[in-house]
C-alpha cells in the first residue's frame, strides 16, 4: 500500500503541481484547499505526512500543526512546513510548534521529493 | 529759624526752677534777719523796707533775666544741637534720605555730626554696591532666562517640562502646535485643554506609562549610565502616535551626593510619528505583497517548470502548467507596476525599541504581574548580560494581561518568568511565561493573542500579537508535558552592543516661547483639600458666556463661551478659549446689540455639546470664576443631563467677594468695578473681554481679601455668601 499525502494549499497553481509530483512519485494524494480542511482531512484520511502552507484561511498552517501535535489519534503525523514568509522567527516558531521540517517558497521540487523521502523512510 | 523756634521745654523748667529757688532764698534771708531782732527793731525794720520793695523786685526779675539768658545761651551751645542733631539722624536712619547733616553748636556735637555723615555715607556706599550685585545677578539670570526661551524656542522637537507630579512647568511652541493636533476637539480649544502650565501632563499619557519610564530611568541612573533617558510611544484619546523621550531633571545646587537618584522633575520631547507610522504600514503592506506574495508566486512557477521537464507529460497535463506560468508571470508584472505607483516612502521609522537589562526586565514584569493577579511570580535567574530590545511597557502589559487570563480562567496559582538565548538563532532570546495547569486549546491560545488586552477596567488598544510584531518577533504555546508545565514563549530581539545617537538637527524660528513657570518646580501635589487652600496657590478658570436671552429653562442658550487661566497668582494670555457656539435656534435681535453676535457668525461653528466637553476638560482640577456666577452656571447645569458633564468645581463669584471688600460701594457691576481697580477694558461685552476683566479684577480682589483676613477658598466662599444672604434679606 503506497503512503498517504496531504497537501494543504490555498493556492490552487501549486497545488496542482504539487499534486502532479507527488502521485508521479507514487504516493496517494488527498488535497485541502484551507486549514479548516486540512485539520478534517487529516483526522479523516490519517495521511503519513502533511504538506502544510502556512498562510491559509480560516486556520494557519501554525494553527494546525499545534492542533496536531496535541491530538492523541493523529500526533505523530509527520509535517513539512511550507511557507512564503522567510523570516527566521517563523521558521523557530513552525519548527518550535512541532513540525518536522520546514521549506520556504520557492523551493525545488527536487528537494521537496527529497524531504518527503527521507520523512517518509525509503519504505518502498 | 532759630528765633521762630519752639524753646525747649527743660529751659522753661530750670528757669521756674531759678526763680523758685531765688525767691526761697530771699524768704529764708528775711526770715534769719527776722529771727534775729528784737520784735519793735524787726517792725520798724519791715516798714522801713516796704518803701523801696519794688526795688528789690526790680533787682530780683533783672537778676533773672540775666539768669535766663545765660541759660538760654548754655541750652544753644550744649543741648539744642545735639537733639536737633538726634531728630535729624533719626530721619537718615528711618527714611531713605540722604544728605549731609550740618555742624552745629560744641565742638564735641559737632564732632558727632562729622561721624554721622561718614557712616551715612559708608551705609549708602554699601547699599549701591549690593543694588550693583543684586542687579547683575538679575541680568543674569534674565540673560540665562531668554537664552533658555531662545533655544527652546528653536528646537524644532517639541519639549514639555514636567516636575514630579506631572505639572507642566514649561513648554515650547512647537509643544503647543503638537498638541494642538492630539486634542479631541482641536476646533474648539486648540489643545489649550490639554497643554498649560499647572495641567497634569497625565491628562495626555497615561500615567502608569510616565511612572514605569521614570522607574527605568531610575534604574539607569542607578547603575550610574552617563545619559539616563528612557523613551516610549504611545497613542492618544485622538488616534494619535506620539514617541516620547523622557530625561531626568535633576535638583540642582545643594544636590545630595552623585549618586543618588533623586529627581525633581522630567522632560519630556514628543515627536508624533503618526504619519511615518502610517508610512511605515503602507511600506510594511508592500515588503508584503512583494516578498511574500511573490515567493508563493515563484513556488508555483517553479513547480510548473519543474513538471514541464517531465518527458512523459501529456499534452493537456503541459497546457495546464504552461498555462500556471502565463497567469503567475502576469500576476507579479501587475504587482510591481502597483508598487511602483504607489511610490513607498523610503523614510525608516520602526517602532522605537529600547535597550534593557534582561533581569531588570524580569523583575519589573514579575513585580508587576504579582501586583495585578495578587499571584505569586518567580523568576529564573539567567544570563546576566542579556539586554532585550524591547518597548518594555508594552511587553509587560503583555505579560500582565496574560497572567491574568491565566489566573481568572485556568486558576493557575504560580507563574515562573524565564529568559534565555534562543537556541540556534543569533541575536534573538526566548522570553518564557511558565504554569502549571489544565491543558489549553489552540482556539483560547488564538483567541488570547487577539483580544484586545484588558486589565481591569482598561482595555488596550493593543493585542498580544501587536506587540509581538512591534519587536518583529514571534509567540506561542508550548507544553512541557514531562514537568506537566506548559508556557508561552515570546522570541525577542536582543539588544545590538553599541547604539548611535541622531544629532539634534536645529531650526531657526520667529517665536519666543513665553510658557514658563519655574515656581512650579517648587509646588507639590497639594494633599489638602481645596477649601484649606490659599487663594493666591489657587488655579482658576474665569470664564464668561454669551447667551440668547435670560431664561436658559424658556430655552435660551449659549452662544459664546470666553475663559482665561490663572496660575500662581498670574494671568495666562496664551491659554484660553474664545468660542462662538451654534445655539440652535434663534438669536433674539433685540439681544444682538448688547452682544454683537449674528446668526451669521454663529453659522458653521461647534454646537454646545462638542464645546462643552473642551472647556470641561479646560477647567479641570481648577476653581471656576465668573461674575455673577449663578447666571452662567445655571446655563451650565442645565446642560448636565444632555452632556454628562457635572460642573461641580467649586466656584466663586466675583461680585459676591467686590461685596465683601467694599461693602459701601453702590455698584459691584464689572464696569464698576474694573473702574475702582483702574482696569483698562478691552472688548467690554464678548465672553473673552470680560473673561479677562474678571480674572485682572479677581487677581486686584484676593490681596484685599487677605487683608481681611480671608485667605482661602473655604474663606472667600463663606464671606461670598453670607454677602449673599444679606443682599437677599433687602
Amino acid at each position: 500500500m503506497s503512503q498517504k499525502i496531504l497537501i494543504a494549499d490555498d493556492e490552487p497553481n501549486i497545488l496542482m503541481s504539487l499534486e502532479f509530483l507527488m502521485k508521479r512519485e507514487g504516493y496517494t494524494v488527498v488535497v485541502a484547499r484551507d486549514g479548516g480542511e486540512a485539520m478534517q482531512a487529516i483526522v479523516a484520511e490519517r495521511p503519513d505526512l502533511v504538506l502544510l502552507d502556512v498562510m491559509m484561511p480560516v486556520k494557519t498552517g501554525f494553527d494546525v500543526c499545534h492542533e496536531v501535535r496535541s491530538h492523541a489519534d493523529v500526533r505523530d503525523t509527520k509535517i513539512l512546513m511550507l511557507t512564503a514568509k522567510g523570516r527566521d522567527t517563523d521558521v523557530a516558531k513552525g519548527l518550535a510548534l512541532g513540525a518536522n521540517a520546514y521549506m520556504t517558497k520557492p523551493f525545488s521540487t527536487k528537494e521537496l521529493v527529497q524531504k518527503v523521502q527521507e520523512l517518509l523512510g525509503v519504505e518502498q | 529759624m532759630s528765633g521762630q523756634k519752639k524753646v525747649d521745654r527743660r529751659l522753661w523748667w530750670l528757669l521756674a526752677a531759678a526763680a523758685l529757688l531765688s525767691v526761697l532764698w530771699l524768704l529764708a534771708t528775711g526770715a534769719l534777719l527776722g529771727s534775729t531782732l528784737e520784735p519793735g527793731v524787726r517792725a520798724q525794720v519791715w516798714a522801713a523796707l516796704s518803701g523801696p520793695m519794688p526795688l528789690v523786685l526790680l533787682t530780683w526779675g533783672a537778676g533773672m533775666a540775666a539768669i535766663a539768658w545765660a541759660l538760654k545761651r548754655w541750652f544753644d551751645h550744649w543741648v539744642t544741637p545735639s537733639v536737633q542733631l538726634a531728630e535729624e539722624a533719626q530721619v537718615l536712619l528711618k527714611t531713605d534720605v540722604v544728605r549731609e547733616l550740618k555742624p552745629k553748636g560744641n565742638v564735641e556735637t559737632q564732632a558727632l555730626a562729622h561721624l554721622f555723615n561718614q557712616l551715612v555715607e559708608q551705609r549708602e556706599s554699601y547699599k549701591r554696591e549690593m543694588d550693583q550685585r543684586v542687579q547683575t545677578a538679575a541680568r543674569s539670570i534674565e540673560q540665562e532666562k531668554s537664552r533658555l526661551a531662545a533655544l527652546m524656542s528653536e528646537l524644532t522637537q517639541s519639549v514639555v517640562v514636567c516636575n514630579l507630579d506631572g505639572r507642566i512647568i514649561l513648554y515650547n511652541n512647537r509643544a503647543r502646535v503638537q498638541f494642538r493636533a492630539l486634542s479631541s476637539a482641536p476646533g474648539v480649544v486648540g489643545g489649550a485643554e490639554l497643554i498649560g502650565l499647572g495641567r497634569s501632563i497625565y491628562s495626555v499619557f497615561d500615567r502608569k506609562l510616565v511612572a514605569h519610564a521614570l522607574e527605568n530611568i531610575q534604574q539607569r541612573m542607578l547603575r550610574g549610565a552617563a545619559q539616563p533617558s528612557a523613551q516610549f510611544v504611545t497613542s492618544t484619546a485622538a488616534g494619535q502616535l506620539l514617541r516620547v523621550q523622557m530625561a531626568p531633571v535633576r535638583p540642582t545646587l545643594d544636590a545630595p551626593p552623585a549618586d543618588s537618584v533623586e529627581l525633581s522633575g522630567f522632560v519630556l520631547m514628543l515627536d508624533n510619528i503618526t504619519r511615518e507610522f502610517e508610512a511605515e504600514a503602507a511600506k510594511d503592506q508592500v515588503l508584503h505583497t512583494l516578498t511574500e506574495r511573490s515567493r508563493s508566486a515563484l513556488a508555483s512557477m517553479q513547480a510548473a517548470l519543474d513538471m514541464l521537464d517531465y518527458p512523459d507529460l501529456d499534452a493537456p497535463m503541459r497546457e495546464r502548467f504552461l498555462g500556471v506560468l502565463r497567469e503567475e508571470t502576469q500576476g507579479l508584472s501587475e504587482r510591481i507596476a502597483l508598487i511602483e505607483t504607489g511610490a513607498a516612502d523610503s523614510l525608516k521609522t520602526r517602532w522605537p525599541l529600547e535597550d534593557m537589562l534582561g533581569n531588570d526586565f524580569l523583575a519589573a514584569a514579575a513585580r508587576r504581574i504579582e501586583a495585578a493577579t495578587r499571584l505569586p511570580a518567580s523568576v529564573h535567574q539567567g544570563d546576566a548580560h542579556l539586554w532585550l530590545k524591547v518597548e518594555s511597557f508594552s511587553l509587560i502589559q503583555a505579560l500582565v494581561y496574560l497572567a491574568t487570563r491565566l489566573a481568572d480562567e485556568f486558576d493557575v496559582r504560580h507563574i515562573d518568568l524565564r529568559l534565555e538565548p534562543a537556541q540556534g538563532q543569533d541575536g534573538k532570546a526566548w522570553l518564557d511565561l511558565i504554569w502549571s495547569g489544565q491543558v489549553m486549546s489552540t482556539e483560547t491560545v488564538m483567541s488570547w493573542e487577539m483580544d484586545p488586552m484588558r486589565q481591569g477596567e482598561e482595555v488596550s488598544r493593543l493585542t498580544v500579537r501587536d506587540v509581538v510584531e512591534r519587536h518583529n518577533g514571534a509567540f506561542w504555546f508550548e507544553r512541557e508535558r514531562v514537568r506537566h508545565r506548559a508556557f508561552f514563549r515570546f522570541l525577542l530581539p536582543l539588544a545590538a552592543p553599541q547604539e548611535t545617537v541622531e544629532a539634534a538637527t536645529f531650526v531657526r524660528s520667529e517665536s519666543r516661547p513665553e510658557y514658563y513657570d519655574f515656581d512650579l518646580f517648587q509646588s507639590t501635589e497639594q494633599h489638602s483639600a481645596l477649601d484649606d487652600r490659599l487663594l493666591s496657590e489657587l488655579t482658576y478658570t474665569v470664564f464668561d458666556t454669551e447667551t440668547t436671552g435670560l431664561n436658559p429653562s424658556d430655552g435660551d442658550e449659549i452662544i459664546q463661551i470666553g475663559a482665561a487661566r490663572i496660575v500662581n497668582n498670574r494671568l495666562l494670555r496664551q491659554e484660553f478659549i474664545d468660542q462662538l457656539v451654534d445655539p440652535q435656534r434663534n438669536i433674539p435681535a433685540a439681544s444682538i446689540p448688547i452682544h454683537g453676535i449674528t446668526p451669521d457668525m454663529v453659522k458653521g461653528q461647534p454646537t454646545i455639546d462638542r464645546v462643552l466637553p473642551a472647556f470641561h476638560q479646560f477647567a479641570q482640577d481648577t476653581v471656576l470664576v465668573a461674575h455673577n456666577a449663578a447666571f452662567d452656571m445655571r446655563f451650565l447645569q442645565l446642560k448636565e443631563k444632555s452632556t454628562g458633564l457635572k460642573f461641580d468645581h467649586p466656584v466663586l463669584d466675583t461680585l459676591l467677594l467686590s461685596a465683601v471688600v467694599h461693602p459701601n460701594q453702590d455698584s459691584h457691576r464689572l464696569e464698576a468695578i474694573a473702574e475702582r481697580f483702574n482696569i483698562t477694558i478691552i472688548g467690554r461685552h464678548t465672553a473673552m473681554g470680560d473673561a479677562m476683566v474678571t480674572a485682572e479684577v479677581l487677581l486686584r480682589l484676593i490681596p484685599l481679601l487677605a487683608e481681611k483676613g480671608i485667605r482661602t477658598l473655604g474663606e472667600a466662599r463663606a464671606a461670598a455668601e453670607k454677602t449673599y444672604y444679606a443682599r437677599l434679606k433687602y
